[in-house]
């Protein structure tokens, strides 16, 4: 059985898998990591969407053999010291969500999609959650609260 | 759902790779594993062994070459559609990479898997398909050519052989006067096209001088709809565009699924192929 490292949410692992274990049923299973749940099978929902290497991913559709090395940053990962990320606090002020299923993955997606652009346009947020499926809130919600959390998040840059 | 079992080699070498291809023809490359991994989760394919190029250097990276543009088979389609060389020299690869899939798969999600994995409903097939591509196969006996005519066999099926694998693609630049357009009809943002044209057409003196048109998702591979082209040559940019596209769905085979039925499919061609051409030939 391979033998992988890796690197979840600031700890180090090491790890014998099956080749055809999913990165996501390590995060789950092994690792504990039940903030990135699974939603669909058809790699379509984007619930189980982290940052591997910095980008996002569908932990759905990566082998864990193949995050061999890897730095892997889940929902559960993004808070410092018992605070929220400012995603997930704007999040949470635009009730951005109702059932929270797809939250993570949208946290993850909405995080990643201001790396291109930190002042995106309401286009550019709805192009960049494309992968990821809510069928609860209808997206207007999610849209304000990535804007929120996007100027948010320019702040703390700024002053820090 | 849990993929069946199988044996994981992560090649050290091309080499190595193609070796181990060549000794098991139920073994299958993995790249970015963006195609093969929901089959293997549906259990709609049972390699043996999967032999992972992931890793391997040289594969991956966009080079101009002078006469046309050299795409490593790695390349990740967000590498792609952001490469300043593919959108000055085949604009038509961004434009229709942009459109494949969603941010996070295109993070992974490689140019060559797309072209090996023989999907006639993915986009990239009918545009390298359309820009007359050649695919460069490398195996233990060295290098082979294949022109993208000859690449696609059937449905999710390649011309590739075993212990070949796909190392890259050269694509011909056009030169002055082209335009480009790809026009893709899907339900969903995400969701694989039900039918998509891609069209690149020169212009001078308000007339389509040259025009070529891939159909995406028509038959069971990429196609060129060459009655439109041999109808458009010639043709001013205008009224005459609409009965030249008339002939899109001519020596097509639609398949029919849950979304569309081939009549509809027939007729979507059409339509879109007009859209295509169109904005291609910077029509107002």
């Amino acid at each position: 059985m391979p033998r992988i490292t890796i690197t979840v949410d600031g700890i180090r692992y090491e790890e014998d898998v099956e080749p055809r274990l999913l990165l996501v049923h390590l995060l789950r299973e092994r690792l504990g990591k039940t903030g990135t749940p699974i939603g669909c099978d058809t790699s379509n929902c984007g619930a189980c969407t982290v940052m591997l290497d910095g980008r996002s991913a569908k932990s759905c559709s990566v082998l864990a053999v193949q995050a061999d090395g890897c730095d892997v940053v889940t929902i559960e990962g993004l808070g410092a010291d018992g605070s929220m990320h400012p995603m997930q606090r704007a999040f949470h002020e635009e009730h951005a969500l109702q059932c929270g299923y797809c939250t993570p993955g949208m946290v993850m997606a909405a995080i990643d999609l201001l790396r291109d652009d930190p002042d995106p346009s309401e286009e550019t947020i709805r192009h960049g959650l494309e992968g990821n499926l809510c069928r609860c809130t209808g997206y207007c919600n999610i849209v304000r609260a990535v804007k929120r959390g996007a100027q948010e998040m320019g702040q703390e840059v700024r002053t820090s | 759902m849990i993929p069946a079992r199988f044996d994981y080699l992560r090649a050290g070498s091309l080499e190595e790779a193609c070796q181990a291809l060549a000794a098991d023809e139920d073994a299958k490359v993995i790249a970015g594993g963006q195609s093969l991994l929901p089959l293997l989760r549906l259990r709609l394919s049972y390699p043996t062994t999967l032999v992972d190029i992931g890793r391997l250097p040289g594969l991956s990276g966009v080079e101009d070459r002078g006469d046309h543009v050299h795409i490593g088979a790695m390349t990740t389609h967000d590498e792609v559609m952001r490469s300043p060389v593919v959108n000055a020299a085949c604009p038509l690869v961004a434009m229709a990479t942009a459109t494949v899939a969603d941010p996070a798969v295109r993070h992974r999600g490689t140019f060559g898997g797309s072209l090996a994995h023989g999907d006639p409903a993915g986009d990239l097939p009918a545009v390298v398909l359309a820009l007359d591509g050649v695919l460069v196969a490398r195996s233990e006996r060295g290098e082979r050519d294949i022109p993208a005519a000859e690449f696609f066999v059937d449905y999710l099926e390649s011309s590739l052989r075993p212990g070949e694998i796909l190392a890259g693609v050269r694509i011909p630049k056009l030169g002055e006067g082209w335009g480009y357009h790809y026009e893709k009809f899907h339900r969903t943002a995400q969701a694989w096209a039900i039918v998509g044209v891609a069209a690149a057409v020169r212009r001078s003196n308000g007339a389509i001088q040259e025009a070529r048109v891939g159909l995406t998702n028509m038959g069971s591979t990429p196609l060129r709809a060459r009655a439109v082209e041999a109808a458009l040559r010639g043709v001013e940019v205008g009224e005459q565009v609409r009965p030249a596209c008339e002939a899109a769905a001519e020596g097509t085979s639609p398949p029919a699924d849950l979304h569309a039925q081939p009549d509809y499919r027939r007729h979507l061609a059409k339509v879109l192929t007009y859209r295509a051409i169109g904005k291609a030939a910077g029509a107002p």
